[in-house]
C-alpha cells in the first residue's frame, strides 16, 4: 500500500514535469494559458509557504511579501548584475536558492521576535517588516529605487516552476509527518502545553520560518524571472494580503487546499480581468465572505489521501532498539 | 539517599501579589507525595514553577542533584518531569495518536534533514515512537481512538490521553495537578487505583496537587500544606489531618463541616 | 515637504516651527489612532480597515463642503465647515457601524485571525470601490479657512494649524471625559475588561459595541476633514499610508489606551517631520516610523502607556 503510494505519488511527479517541459515546446498550448500556469505555480508555492505559518503553526504572519521581495531582488541582481550573461541560465536554480537563502536570513529576524510575543503582536511585527523591507528597496538606488529594477533574462519556465512546487511539496510534506511538524502543530494548538510536553518550541519557530522564508524567497525569484521587472511596490502589504486570501480561501492546514487556493484565486483573478478596477473589488469581499462563512478555508485541516502518508500502527517495519526497563510495555 | 527534587526556599509574586512564600520541599526516588491546600494556595505556581513555565526569581530548584531553576520547559520535561494540567490541556485538533507521540518530543533522534529525506532512521525512530504510544494507548484504552482528533473524547478519556502523553516520556517524576477535578466519587476511587498502579509500574515518583483531602490521604506519603503561599505544615497524611493550621485553612476559624475552601481564581495552567 | 527653506533661520526657530508642525500633523494621526485604540480596547480586535474609513470620512468631507459650497446661498465659510464636518461625521459613523454589523459581528466569537483579515479585507474593498467609483485621479480640497499667515517671535503659524491644533485637542479632552466620566464610558471599559459577564449586568453590549465604531469613526471623519483642508489633495489610497501611521501611533503609545494614542500620534507627527531633516530624504520617514514600531513591540510590546497584558498561563 505505501509502495503504490509513493509509486503513484514519484509516477505523478514525473509526468507533470515532462508535461511541462514538453507543452511548452510542442506549441500545443498557447503562450497566455502556459503564462496563467506559471503564476498559478508561483502562487502555489507561496501559499503553501504562508500556510506553514499561519496554517500549520498557527502564528500569524501578515508580511510574507517581504520575504518574497528579498528573494526577487537578491536573485534578480544575481542575473543582472553578478554573473555574466552566459551563465544565468545554467545557474538559474543556484540563483533561486540564493534568493531562497537571503529571504530565509530574513525570516530569522522574524523568528526571533515570535520567541516572546504571538497573536496580534507578531502580526504587526510581521507588517512592520514588510514595510521595512518596501521602505528600504525604494531607498536604495542602486536598486532603482521607488520605479524598480528590470533588465532580467526570462529564465522561468513551466519546467521550473512545476519543479519547484513539486519540491515545495514534498519538503512540506515531510515535514508536517514528521516529529517536527506534529511540534509545530502543537504550537497552534497551545503553545505553553507544547513546551510542557518536551516540544523545543523556539527551535520549531526558527525551523519553519526559515522553510518558510526560503520558500517564498524562491517564489520571488520566480516571479521577478517571469515579469522580468520588480518594483518595491510588487512586494507591499497587498502582495501579502494576496497570500493570505489564497491559504484562508485553500484551507489552512492543508497542503492540498494550499494548492487549491492558488488555483482559485488566480484563476478567478484573470476571468475577472475584463471587470478592470471592479475585480480588486471581487478580492476583499471574497476575502470577508469566507471569514464569516468558511473561516477555514474549503480544505481546513482536511488533506487528500494522495498527500497523506498511511496511518501510522502499531509493530510492522523494524521494532526498533529494545525497550528499557521503565518501558510503557510492561504495565501490561 | 539523594532527593530526586529539591525546592528550597522558592517564592513567587504576581506584580505586588505574593503568590508563594519559601517553599522548601524535597521528594525521595518512590515517594507519592501531596501538596494540598485550599484553592488559590499557589499550588500550581509551584508546578509552574517546577517545570518552568514561569522565570524563577527567588529559591532554587534541583533535579536529581542538578541546579534545573532557570532552564526553559522543554529541557525540564526531556529531563524527566513530566506533568499533567488540572484543566486538560491536550492539543485538540491533533489526533489521539499524535497527542501521545508529542510526550515523547524531547526523546527523538533524528534530525530535520532525516526527516525530510525520509531516512532509514527517521522510519525507524517514528515506528518506535508508534510502538510505544500504541503501547500506552492499549494500556488507558483508548486503542480504538487513535486516529479521532482528541477533542472529540469525553473529558474522563481525555484525561486519559494526557496521562499517556506524560508518561511516553519515561519520565522519573510526575506532576499531576488535581487529577480529580470534576470526578465523582466512584472516578475518584478508580483514579486512586490507576495512581497506585502507575506509580509501580512504571517506577515512578509522584508529586500531586490536591485541594480535596479524601483523595490525599489514601494516596499520599507525605503532605504539604500551602495556604496563601505560605506553608503551614508537612508531615503524614494523619499528623496533617489533626494539625489545627490545616484545619483552620480548610474549615475556617468556626468550622464549617464538609465545606470546600472558597475559591479566588487562581492562575491555572 | 516642511521646513526645508528654513535653514536660513536660528536653530531655535527652525526647531520651534518643527515642532509646530509636528504638533499640527500629530494631531490628525491623534485623531485616527484613536479610532484603533478605541476598538481594540473594547473588542481586542484590530481594526485595519480604519486608515480608509478615515479615507472615506476625508471624501465625505470634500462632498459636503463641494455640495455646500455650490448651493447659490453665498453661506459663510464657517457654516459650510461645520456643515461638511457634521455631514461627513455623521455618514462616516454609519459606515463605521454597518461595518461593524455586517462583517466584524459575526465574527466576534471566531478566533481572532478571522477578525483581523477580514478587517484587512474590508480596508482593500473601501480603497477599491472608491478607486472604481472616482478613479484614480486625485480631488483637491476647497480652501474654507482663511489663508493668512501670523508671525509671531520668528514662528509662522496659519489659522488652520490653530484651528486643527485646537480642535483635536478639544476631541480628545472630550472622549477622555466620556470615557472616564459618563455611563457609557464604564460600559466601554466593562465589556473590555470581561465580556461575557457584561451583559448579565443589563449593559446592551452590542449598542455600547456600535457606539464606539460610530464614535471612532466620526472623530477619523473630523481627522479627514482636517487633513482635506491641511494638505488638500486626496486620492483613494491617502487611507493606507495615514492609516498605517496612526495605527503605529497607536501601538507606539500603547494599544488600548486614549491617552496613549494622543501621545503616539505626537511622536508619530515628530517622526514625519524630522526624519528629512536628519535623513538625506523624506521617503526614509516610512522606515523610520516602522523600525520605531519594531523596536518598541520587542522591547515594550505594550506601548508606552500601555498596561501589559498577560497571556493566560
Amino acid at each position: 500500500m505505501l509502495r503504490q503510494k509513493g509509486f503513484l505519488i514519484w509516477s505523478g511527479a514525473a509526468l507533470i514535469l515532462a508535461l511541462a517541459w514538453g507543452l511548452p515546446a510542442s506549441g500545443a498550448l498557447n503562450p497566455y494559458v502556459i503564462q496563467i500556469l506559471m503564476y498559478v505555480g508561483i502562487n502555489m508555492i507561496l501559499t503553501l509557504s504562508l500556510n506553514l505559518v499561519n496554517g500549520y503553526m498557527g502564528e500569524f504572519s501578515v508580511g510574507h511579501a517581504g520575504f518574497m521581495g528579498i528573494g526577487a531582488y537578491v536573485a534578480s541582481v544575481l542575473t543582472v548584475a553578478v554573473l555574466p550573461p552566459a551563465w544565468a541560465a545554467p545557474a538559474f536554480p543556484a540563483v533561486l536558492v540564493c534568493g531562497g537563502a537571503a529571504a530565509a536570513l530574513a525570516g530569522l529576524l522574524v523568528a526571533y521576535p515570535s520567541f516572546r510575543t504571538r497573536g496580534d503582536y507578531l502580526a504587526i511585527v510581521t507588517l512592520a517588516f514588510n514595510m521595512i523591507v518596501k521602505s528600504v528597496l525604494e531607498n536604495i538606488s542602486w536598486l532603482g529605487g521607488p520605479r524598480g529594477y528590470l533588465g532580467m533574462p526570462r529564465l522561468t519556465t513551466l519546467f521550473w516552476v512545476a519543479a519547484w512546487v513539486i519540491l515545495t511539496l514534498l519538503v512540506l510534506r515531510n515535514l508536517v509527518y514528521s516529529n517536527f511538524g506534529r511540534g509545530i502543530t502543537a504550537i497552534r494548538e497551545d503553545e505553553v502545553a507544547a513546551n510542557l510536553t518536551s516540544v523545543d518550541t523556539r527551535r520549531l519557530k526558527l525551523y519553519a520560518f526559515l522553510i518558510s522564508a526560503f520558500f517564498a524567497g524562491v517564489a520571488g525569484g520566480l516571479y521577478a524571472h517571469l515579469l522580468q521587472f520588480i518594483n518595491p511596490r510588487s512586494f507591499s502589504i497587498l502582495k501579502s494580503t494576496d497570500m493570505l486570501v489564497m491559504v484562508y480561501l485553500g484551507g489552512v492546514g492543508s497542503l492540498t487546499g494550499s494548492l487549491l487556493g492558488a488555483t482559485i484565486f488566480t484563476v478567478l483573478l484573470e476571468l475577472l480581468r475584463p471587470l478592470g478596477i471592479w475585480r480588486w473589488v471581487v478580492g476583499p469581499l471574497m476575502l470577508v465572505l469566507l471569514m464569516i462563512y468558511r473561516p477555514q478555508g474549503v480544505m481546513g485541516f482536511k488533506e487528500a489521501r494522495l498527500f497523506k502518508p498511511k496511518l501510522p500502527t502499531p509493530g510492522g517495519g523494524s521494532p526498533g532498539p529494545p525497550a528499557p526497563a521503565a518501558s510503557p510495555l510492561r504495565g501490561q | 539517599m539523594q532527593p530526586i527534587l529539591e525546592v528550597t526556599h522558592l517564592s513567587h509574586s504576581f506584580g505586588g501579589l505574593k503568590a508563594l512564600t519559601d517553599l522548601s520541599l524535597e521528594i525521595f526516588p518512590g515517594e507519592l507525595v501531596g501538596l494540598i491546600g485550599p484553592n488559590g494556595a499557589g499550588k500550581t505556581t509551584v508546578f509552574n514553577l517546577i517545570t518552568g513555565v514561569f522565570r524563577i526569581s527567588q529559591g532554587r530548584i534541583f533535579f536529581r542533584s542538578e541546579n534545573i531553576s532557570d532552564w526553559r520547559s522543554h529541557r525540564i520535561t526531556a529531563a524527566g518531569i513530566a506533568r499533567t494540567f488540572q484543566n486538560i490541556r491536550l492539543f485538540k485538533e491533533l489526533s489521539v495518536l499524535d497527542n501521545v507521540r508529542l510526550g515523547a518530543f524531547g526523546q527523538h533522534r533524528y534530525s530535520l534533514l532525516d526527516a525530510l529525506r525520509r531516512s532509514r532512521r527517521f522510519t525507524a525512530a517514528e515506528q518506535q515512537v508508534t510502538n510505544q504510544a500504541f503501547a500506552l494507548l492499549e494500556r488507558f484504552n483508548l486503542t480504538h481512538y487513535a486516529h479521532t482528533p482528541a477533542r472529540h473524547l469525553a473529558y474522563g478519556e481525555q484525561r486519559r490521553i494526557e496521562m499517556a502523553r506524560a508518561l511516553i516520556s519515561r519520565p522519573q517524576l510526575l506532576l499531576l495537578d488535581e487529577p480529580a477535578a470534576g470526578m465523582n466519587q466512584s472516578e475518584i476511587e478508580d483514579l486512586i487505583q490507576r495512581v497506585r498502579q502507575i506509580q509501580q509500574d512504571f517506577d515512578l515518583t509522584i508529586l500531586l496537587i490536591e485541594h480535596q483531602m479524601r483523595v490525599v490521604v489514601n494516596l499520599c506519603q507525605r503532605l504539604t500544606v500551602l495556604d496563601f503561599g505560605q506553608t503551614i505544615a508537612s508531615g503524614t497524611p494523619q499528623e496533617i489531618q489533626r494539625h489545627p493550621k490545616v484545619l483552620e485553612a480548610y474549615l475556617g476559624k468556626d468550622g464549617g463541616l464538609g465545606q470546600e475552601a472558597p475559591e479566588p481564581a487562581e492562575e491555572t495552567p | 515637504m516642511p521646513a526645508v527653506h528654513l535653514w536660513g533661520k536660528n536653530m531655535f526657530q527652525l526647531l520651534a516651527q518643527n515642532v509646530l508642525n509636528a504638533l499640527q500633523l500629530g494631531s490628525v494621526y491623534a485623531l485616527i489612532a484613536l479610532g484603533y485604540t478605541m476598538v481594540y480596547g473594547i473588542l481586542t480586535m484590530i481594526n485595519f480597515a480604519h486608515g480608509d474609513i478615515f479615507m472615506v470620512g476625508t471624501y465625505l468631507s470634500l462632498a459636503g463642503a463641494v455640495f455646500l459650497l455650490g448651493l447659490p446661498l453665498k453661506l459663510p465659510l464657517v457654516v459650510v465647515f461645520l456643515g461638511a464636518m457634521t455631514f461627513s461625521m455623521l455618514l462616516t459613523a454609519l459606515l463605521g457601524v454597518s461595518i461593524e454589523r455586517l462583517a466584524y459581528r459575526p465574527l466576534r466569537s471566531a478566533p481572532r485571525v478571522s477578525a483581523v483579515i477580514t478587517a484587512l479585507g474590508v480596508g482593500l474593498f473601501l480603497e477599491n470601490i472608491t478607486l472604481g467609483i472616482l478613479g484614480p485621479q486625485p480631488l483637491h480640497f476647497p480652501d474654507l479657512i482663511p489663508l493668512t499667515r501670523w508671525e509671531v517671535a520668528g514662528l509662522t503659524f496659519t489659522p488652520l494649524q490653530v484651528l486643527i491644533i485646537v480642535m483635536a485637542a478639544g476631541l480628545m479632552i472630550l472622549l477622555d471625559l466620556l470615557v472616564r466620566r459618563t455611563l457609557l464610558g464604564m460600559a466601554m471599559r466593562a465589556i473590555a475588561y470581561n465580556r461575557p459577564i457584561v451583559p448579565l449586568m443589563g449593559v446592551p453590549v452590542d449598542h455600547v459595541i456600535s457606539l464606539t465604531f460610530a464614535i471612532g469613526s466620526a472623530i477619523a471623519a473630523a481627522g479627514g476633514l482636517l487633513y482635506g483642508l491641511a494638505y488638500p489633495v486626496l486620492d483613494p489610497l491617502m487611507g493606507v499610508r495615514i492609516g498605517w501611521w496612526a495605527f503605529i501611533a497607536a501601538v507606539v503609545g500603547g494599544i488600548g489606551n486614549i491617552r496613549g494614542a494622543m501621545l503616539g500620534g505626537f511622536i508619530l507627527g515628530a517622526v514625519e517631520v524630522f526624519t528629512p531633516l536628519v535623513l538625506p530624504s523624506s521617503t526614509y520617514r516610512d522606515f523610520v516610523a516602522f523600525s520605531l514600531l519594531l523596536v518598541l513591540l520587542i522591547f515594550k510590546p505594550t506601548g508606552i502607556l500601555g498596561r501589559p497584558v498577560f497571556e493566560r498561563v
